[in-house]
C-alpha cells in the first residue's frame, strides 16, 4: 500500500492496477544516488534534477513527475525541480542492417518488415545531472 | 556476516526483510518519511553558497545493478544456476517449481527464493517438498531486488553445482529491470491470459531468455491462440526460446526438466 499525495490513495495488492509503484521504487533509487553523491561531493541540496529517459524504457515519465515530489519530500531534494528529457527510440535490422527510429518494443523493421529488429537506442534511464548548493 | 555484498548487517529475525538502501535492512513500511532523511533535514545555516551543476550520468538502477552484478560473480564461481521466475500472479510458477522439484531434487541440490508482497504461503508449499526455501516479503515493493537477493542465498546456505529458482512478486511491470544476477529470466504465461500479454508488456518479455507457456491443459477451453502468442513474443524478443506445457498435467514437462538438468549439469552435455 502506498499513499500517494492529496487523499490517500491505496493502490491494489501487486502492482498491476498500481503501475506508479514501478515509478515510485525507481525513484528511491534516485534519492538514494542523490543521498551517495551527497556524501562525495559535499552538497546538502538539490535544487534541481534531469533525467534522461529512454522511450523505449519501462517509465512513464509522468508517472516519474507524478511520484517525484513524494518520494523526494524530506531528502535533500526536497522541492527540487525535475526536468525529464526523453531519448527517442532507435532500432537495427538484423536482416537489412537499416536504421529506424522505434515506438514501441515490437516494432517491425519500417523497411523489409523483419521482426529481428534490435534496440539501438531509448531503453536509457539515467541521472544526467543535478543543480546542487 | 554478510557474505555476497560486503555490507556487514546481519539478520537474525530468520525472516529476511526486503533492502532498498544500502544500510536499511528493514523496509520503510509506511512511508513516512518523517522518520528517516534527517541527515538532510532543517539544516539551521544559510544557502548562500552559489548553486552548482554537477554531472552525474549514472543509471537509475546503478545501485541494484552492482548488487546484481556482485552476485552473478558469485553463482558462477559456485555454479550455482540461477533462474528469476516472472510472471502475473497465479500463471503457476509456484506449482511449476514444486513440480520441477519433485522431478530433480534427486539429481542436484534446489534452492528456492520466494518473493511475496505478503505471506508466507509459497515457501511453506516448496518447504513441503523437503528443499529449502526463504520468504521474502517485499511489504509494498513490488519486486525483488538484488541486495535482499545476496542476503537471501547467505541464509539459506545455497549449495554449489546446484539450481537456484527466485519466484519473484506476480507483476509483469517492475521485476523486468529489476536484475537479480540471475543467469536468466524466465517468464511464465497461463493460457488463461490472454494471447496478447508479450505486446501488452513488452519489457517483461524482452527481458526474458524463456517463456513457458503454461496450463496449455487447459487451451481446449480458452480462447488463446498458442501461434499467435508465440509470434507476438517473437516480436518482441527474436531470440526468446520457448517452451509449452502443463505444470499439473505434466504435458511436456521432460522438455522444461531437460533445460534445466543441461544448464545445472553442463557436464553431462555431449
Ligand atoms: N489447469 C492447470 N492449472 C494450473 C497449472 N499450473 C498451475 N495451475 C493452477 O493455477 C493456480 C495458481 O498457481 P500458482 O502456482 O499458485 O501460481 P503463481 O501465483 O504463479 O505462483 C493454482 O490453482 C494451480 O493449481 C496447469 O498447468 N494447469
Ligand atoms: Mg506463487
Ligand atoms: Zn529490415
Ligand atoms: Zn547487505
Amino acid at each position: 500500500m502506498t499513499n500517494l499525495p492529496g487523499e490517500n490513495l491505496h493502490l491494489p495488492e501487486g502492482c498491476m492496477a498500481g503501475i506508479a509503484m514501478h515509478e515510485l521504487s525507481l525513484l528511491e533509487n534516485v534519492r538514494e544516488i542523490l543521498e551517495d553523491h551527497a556524501l562525495k561531493q559535499n552538497f546538502c541540496r538539490v535544487t534541481k534534477v534531469t533525467l534522461e529517459i529512454g522511450k523505449l524504457s519501462c517509465v512513464e515519465p509522468e508517472a516519474l513527475r507524478f511520484g517525484f515530489d513524494v518520494v523526494m519530500k524530506d531528502s535533500l531534494a526536497e522541492n527540487a525541480e525535475l526536468i525529464i528529457s526523453e531519448l527517442a527510440g532507435l532500432g537495427v535490422c538484423r536482416q537489412c542492417q537499416q536504421q529506424m527510429a522505434m515506438e514501441t518494443l515490437y516494432d517491425p523493421c519500417a523497411y523489409c518488415g523483419s521482426l529481428l529488429v534490435t534496440v539501438s537506442q531509448g531503453a536509457e534511464m539515467k541521472i544526467k545531472d543535478l543543480t546542487v548548493i | 556476516m554478510c557474505g555476497i555484498c560486503g555490507c556487514g548487517q546481519t539478520n537474525n529475525t530468520g525472516k529476511l526483510k526486503p533492502v532498498l538502501g544500502q544500510h536499511q535492512h528493514v523496509l520503510k513500511q509506511d512511508h513516512d518519511h518523517s522518520h528517516h532523511g534527517h541527515a538532510y533535514d532543517h539544516h539551521s545555516h544559510d544557502h548562500n553558497e552559489s548553486e552548482r551543476l554537477i554531472k552525474v550520468e549514472q543509471d537509475l538502477l546503478s545501485k541494484n545493478n552492482v548488487y546484481a552484478a556482485q552476485n552473478r560473480a558469485y553463482f558462477q564461481q559456485h555454479h550455482i544456476f540461477t533462474l528469476n521466475l516472472v510472471s502475473s500472479p497465479g500463471a503457476g510458477k509456484t506449482t511449476l517449481l514444486v513440480e520441477t522439484i519433485k522431478a530433480l531434487k534427486d539429481r542436484f541440490p534446489i534452492a528456492v527464493i520466494e518473493g511475496d508482497q505478503q505471506t508466507e504461503r509459497d515457501a511453506d508449499r516448496i518447504r513441503a517438498t523437503g528443499i529449502p526455501a526463504l520468504q521474502i516479503n517485499t511489504g509494498r515493493a513490488c519486486h525483488l531486488d538484488a541486495h535482499g537477493i545476496g542476503h537471501a542465498v547467505m541464509e539459506l546456505g545455497v549449495k554449489g553445482h546446484s539450481l537456484l529458482a527466485i519466484e519473484n512478486v506476480g507483476n509483469l511491470v517492475c521485476p523486468s529491470s529489476f536484475d537479480l544476477g540471475e543467469a536468466h529470466k524466465v517468464v511464465v504465461l497461463s493460457v488463461t491470459e490472454g494471447d496478447d500479454k508479450p505486446i501488452k508488456y513488452p519489457d517483461m518479455f524482452h527481458a526474458a531468455d524463456l517463456m513457458l507457456i503454461n496450463k496449455t491443459d487447459l487451451l481446449p477451453y480458452v480462447n488463446f491462440d498458442v501461434g499467435r502468442c508465440i509470434h507476438y513474443a517473437r516480436q518482441v524478443n527474436p531470440d526468446i526460446q520457448i517452451i509449452q506445457l502443463s505444470a499439473t498435467k505434466g504435458d511436456n514437462f521432460s522438455v522444461w526438466t531437460d533445460w534445466l538438468v543441461k544448464r545445472v549439469k553442463p557436464e553431462l552435455n555431449d
